[in-house]
């Protein structure tokens, strides 16, 4: 599988993590238990946790990197790698399920070309299955960033994927 | 003219933006003085976007609204026209109680919530001792929303008893199971009956301290509840102060990352210590050794947002509904393959039947149900057989299922009940925290061998069920321990689906 080079979030140079890095933290120094929120600002900034980040988290907090590095992989929203410019959630649980949503899933992989996780070449759209949307009366669901979409059928899927990759 | 559209995310998800814009410009072009209130949902998913019309201080609703529907809206007629909102029989039919306000307010006015009696539970606590108020929880019979049933009064007893400096107040907002939307509209239609049931919470147990831990999937729930709380202090609901009473409670939203296992509360926790969401050895009890080792309140949204409207009204108001030991109203989430899906607040006691056949309309495809799962993705799958089932906690724990967060996902006759019982395990091994072998290993052999049963070793499913056995017995917390509910009621109930795989293998 080809991973996407674009790193359309990346804002400034890697020389400047560190220092944005301990910015961020510094930000959250109030809270209690602040790792998840940095972890999302972080995230927030560059579209992913850069491998740099952690260490740097790390001291200032005065956690070892193995323990950083934990939670980063511990929970799925958190990437190692920047995502494609868009990001594709379908809900794979079951009550989207009950309304079709494995056909639209099979469907979205054929468009796209591409499987779970996985970024199409052109660093357009990265697919992701999601396990519930709270949308479960108006399934099968889809998320584009954070716009939600209930009553996903193939016709909507086919504009919805063109309008992606245009 | 005041018109309401809903700003819930499945409103949006069918396209009440758009309908928005669409009143809009149509209002404009005829010169109308039009006001949008984006109301939250009032649970008629298949109606949704709901648009409410105000005709001579009535509200009056157009369902499912198209963009296109605009102009006949502006004049009250066509199609989509369905009377008086209040009159239609989904509506009439519910006793609304920790739903009283949801799709009628704006959910972000604290002057309307206060209007439509909110607030009234928290100026009343601020009257009452702990103990008092622990009372009267005990009284009204509330039991955890979340799944597990647990009598809400004493764990607030117990974490009110313990001593320490500091204790807290946790929303487990981590709506994770498919099927339940409730804690999203709540939220998302009326957050500040959630912000005060966790002060009340506060001021009974002496804790100052709240956490709301939201899901990431919900961005609509976080951005509403983030604003309410921000306006909440900013009215001195919350803060050093309560409503003037010189005591403190100050709340967080806390945002998850897309672990389903930080539904469990000691998994939570950690999360929200900063930790990975491994799941904690009981005891010690969270209400005693919970949120960074102090006692700590854990609660489900739905149980903590129904604490106003049982002080408002009284327990014994609230313990007026219901049946045996499930007390009060439960908030059944409809969803799936049928007619009618959406939030309905009832008593407890209806049958899954009733619910199902009659509230639900039967599926949407218009196919026979097959089979209809309860409680989420580790609540059991029901065979119409089982339709005659009254819904309560122990009701459904005798027909060896749950009724979890009140969530019911109804399928038609296409289904494979293999595939649903592969699924279920596909799932544990997927979220399995990782920390005790019979989940973390348990679903990974259970995918194993639900595929050999598939490709025709019907002499397998003894094995399937020792493994079931075994990570029912065996784990840490629900989510192993109870994955062998939709896999065993598939086996159980369905026995003609794992037949049919042994013969199409021949």
């Amino acid at each position: 599988m080809m991973r996407a080079r674009a790193l359309p979030f990346r804002k400034r140079p890697m020389t400047d993590l560190a220092d944005r890095v301990r910015d961020i933290v510094a930000d959250h120094a109030a809270l209690e238990g602040p790792l998840l929120p940095i972890l999302h600002a972080v995230q927030a900034e560059w579209g992913h946790v850069p491998e740099a980040a952690v260490p740097v988290i790390a001291e200032a907090l005065n956690l070892s990197r193995a323990e950083v590095y934990g939670v980063v992989t511990f929970y799925h929203d958190f990437r190692e790698r920047p995502a494609g410019q868009h990001v594709l959630k379908l809900c794979r649980a079951e009550a989207c399920q009950a309304q079709g949503g494995a056909g639209i899933a099979k469907l979205a992989q054929a468009r796209l070309g591409i499987g779970w996780h996985e970024t199409t070449p052109d660093g357009r759209v990265t697919l992701e299955p999601v396990y519930c949307l709270g949308l479960c009366a108006c399934g099968p669901s889809a998320m584009v960033g954070d716009q939600v979409i209930g009553r996903m059928d193939r016709e909507k899927l086919e504009t919805l994927i063109e309008g992606l990759r245009a | 003219m005041k018109v309401w559209v809903p700003r819930d995310a499945a409103a949006r998800a069918l396209g009440a933006d758009e309908v928005v814009t669409a009143l809009t410009d149509e209002a404009a072009k005829r010169g109308f003085d039009l006001t949008i209130v984006r109301n939250g949902s009032r649970g008629m998913v298949w109606l949704e976007p709901l648009v409410e019309v105000e005709v001579d201080g009535v509200r009056h609703a157009f369902g499912p609204a198209l963009p296109s529907d605009a102009a006949a809206i502006l004049d009250l007629s066509g199609p989509k026209a369905l009377g008086p909102t209040d009159d239609l029989d989904w509506m009439k039919r519910q006793d609304r109680l920790t739903f009283q306000r949801v799709g009628v307010i704006d959910p972000l006015d604290l002057g309307e919530y206060e209007a439509h009696g909110g607030l009234a539970g928290l100026r009343r606590a601020l009257g009452m001792s702990g103990q008092d108020i622990v009372d009267e929880i005990k009284e009204s019979g509330l039991r955890g929303r979340g799944g597990a049933g647990f009598p809400t009064g004493i764990k607030w007893d117990t974490v009110r008893l313990a001593e320490a400096p500091q204790k807290y107040v946790v929303c487990n907002a981590d709506e994770g199971d498919s099927g339940t939307f409730a804690d999203r509209m709540l939220m998302e239609g009326d957050p500040f009956s959630l912000v005060e049931g966790m002060a009340i919470a506060g001021l009974c147990v002496g804790a100052t301290k709240g956490y709301v831990y939201l899901r990431s999937e919900y961005p609509d729930a976080i951005a509403t509840m983030q604003e309410a709380v921000r306006r909440a202090r900013a009215a001195r609901v919350l803060g050093a102060d309560v409503l003037g009473s010189g005591r403190a409670f100050d709340m967080e939203i806390r945002v998850g990352a897309g672990a389903y296992v930080c539904g469990e509360e000691t998994s939570l926790l950690n999360s929200l210590e900063g930790k990975r969401g491994i799941v904690r050895a009981k005891p010690p009890l969270p209400a005693l050794e919970g949120l960074f080792g102090k006692p700590t309140v854990v609660n489900n949204v739905i149980s903590l947002a129904t604490v106003p409207v049982i002080l408002e009204k009284g327990a014994a108001h609230y313990a007026g509904f219901g049946r045996g030991r499930s007390k009060g109203t439960v908030t059944l989430q409809i969803a799936g393959n049928v007619a009618r899906g959406g939030l309905f607040e009832t008593a407890f006691g209806l049958s899954l039947g009733e619910i199902v056949d009659d509230l639900a309309g039967g599926t949407r495809s218009g196919r026979p149900v097959k089979a209809v799962q309860v409680g989420g993705p580790l609540g059991a799958y029901f065979p119409p057989a089982k339709f005659a089932t009254p819904f309560g906690y122990e009701e459904f724990d005798a027909e060896g299922g749950l009724i979890g967060h009140a969530g019911l996902v109804v399928f038609d006759d296409g289904v494979d009940m293999v595939r649903q019982a592969r699924f279920a395990m596909e799932f544990c091994a997927v979220e399995s925290c990782g920390k005790c072998t019979p989940c973390r290993i348990g679903a990974v052999r259970g995918v194993e061998t639900i595929d050999r049963i598939a490709a025709g070793e019907p002499g397998l499913l003894p094995l399937l069920a020792d493994l079931c056995e075994t990570m029912r017995d065996g784990s840490l917390c629900a989510l192993g321990g109870f994955t062998p509910f939709p896999v065993m009621s598939a086996v159980t109930h369905f026995p003609d689906d794992f037949a049919k795989a042994r013969e199409a293998a021949e």
